[in-house]
């Protein structure tokens, strides 16, 4: 075997994307969740996570905060805010 | 949970990538027992960043041409190791990858017969170089190889017709999708490799980058691109029409155009939007949208 060779699969997740964002992140309320799992779908990232009804959370160390989630939400129930600080970014 | 996931996060797709929505679809219908040829694209590039890889399933990157040929080795291997029947072996790339540079291997994959699934994710240019124009790229698109200027509204040839061209060669299935529709791309990818033989799937996935839109707007814009009449939505099977996504009420291409900064030279030029248009009218007529 030749060339470069990843042996181990799914290796992406040491990169933590979500150093990325530059001015708004998703805040998911958890409030009036139906449990769609639109906004799981939707995640270019596929960072978001869940089981049931307001569970679903994203993870913020991958999260480039492209705002899709915010739009599919049925429930508005996933706003954009200002990236807080910069310890907010993990 | 996150262990099951067949396309990780980490990756370094832009934000608000459709691509990456749309291989993630893919390869989570098709499920883990799945080999992924991958062209030269910038699916290739941001999945697998060295020594990393988004990929959860076995992978291999061919060149920018042959990647369809690849995966009709890896084919031939598993029918002579009998594993065939348990395991699915898609192809997949770019519009630049499928519809220009990699062509010839592809018609030579669906000819052939092989088992395999080609899925085109059609951003409409080459994004990973820089938005050069592809045979895939719409008229009149603003690209920096189709420049506008005192003589130039952008690009000058139509988008080539590569759903008719792969069921011309009479395989089974022949589909288009859209990121804006995530749902539709995992039936259509599920019936794909139900079936047996060679089977191509075109995905039309917005470009926040290339096509100069905000990153929340990607779903929008795929969806404007289907209600518009301008990406059709349709199902060949055994090269006949079997099924179209019906738009009840056409939305003026208008309304696609004027959120994308590729197009922004169009607006306040009717006639120009009027030949836009046109192009939608003839895939409602040509595919009977309307219903």
């Amino acid at each position: 075997m030749y060339g470069p060779l990843i042996v181990k699969p799914a290796k992406s997740k040491g990169d933590k994307t979500g150093s990325w964002r530059i001015k708004l992140k998703p805040k998911f309320l958890q409030k009036n969740c139906i449990g769609c799992k639109m906004c799981l779908l939707v995640c270019p990232e596929g960072c978001i996570q869940g089981k049931e009804k307001n569970t679903y959370l994203p993870n913020y160390e991958y999260c480039k905060g492209c705002g899709l989630c915010a739009v599919i939400c049925p429930k508005a129930d996933i706003i954009m805010v200002e990236e807080s600080s910069e310890g907010d970014k993990k | 949970m996150e262990s099951e996931l067949l396309f990780k996060p980490g990756h370094t797709a832009c934000a608000g990538c459709g691509q990456s929505l749309a291989a993630r679809m893919v390869i989570e219908a098709a499920g883990k027992n799945t080999i992924v040829a991958n062209n030269t694209g910038c699916l290739e590039v941001f999945s697998t960043k060295y020594p990393e890889s988004a990929w959860n399933v076995p992978w291999i990157h061919s060149l920018f041409e042959n990647c369809a040929a690849v995966a009709s080795g890896i084919e031939a291997a598993l029918i002579y190791l009998g594993k065939k029947d348990t395991t699915n072996v898609i192809a997949q790339g770019g519009d630049g990858g499928t519809a220009d540079i990699g062509l010839q291997a592809l018609s030579g994959m669906l000819e052939r017969g092989h088992d395999i699934l080609y899925v085109c994710y059609d951003n409409e240019a080459y994004m990973n170089t820089g938005v050069q124009r592809s045979g895939l790229t719409p008229f009149h698109t603003n690209t920096t190889t189709s420049p506008i200027g005192p003589k130039s509204v952008g690009n000058v040839r139509f988008k080539k017709p590569m759903p008719e061209i792969a069921n011309a060669h009479g395989i089974p299935y022949v589909a288009t999708a859209s990121a804006g529709f995530p749902q539709d791309i995992q039936r259509k990818v599920k019936k794909a490799i139900s079936i047996k033989g060679p089977k191509y799937i075109q995905i039309h996935v917005p470009c926040p980058l290339g096509w100069r839109h905000e990153t929340e707007l990607m779903l929008e814009i795929g969806k404007l691109a289907v209600e518009t009449g301008l990406y059709p939505l349709i199902e060949y099977e055994n090269g006949v029409l079997s099924a179209v996504r019906k738009i009840t009420q056409p939305k003026p291409v208008e309304e696609y155009l004027k959120a994308q900064g590729r197009f922004k030279h169009l607006l306040g030029n009717p006639e120009l939007i009027k030949q836009i248009q046109d192009i939608a009218d003839n895939n409602i007529r040509k595919y009977n949208l309307k219903g």
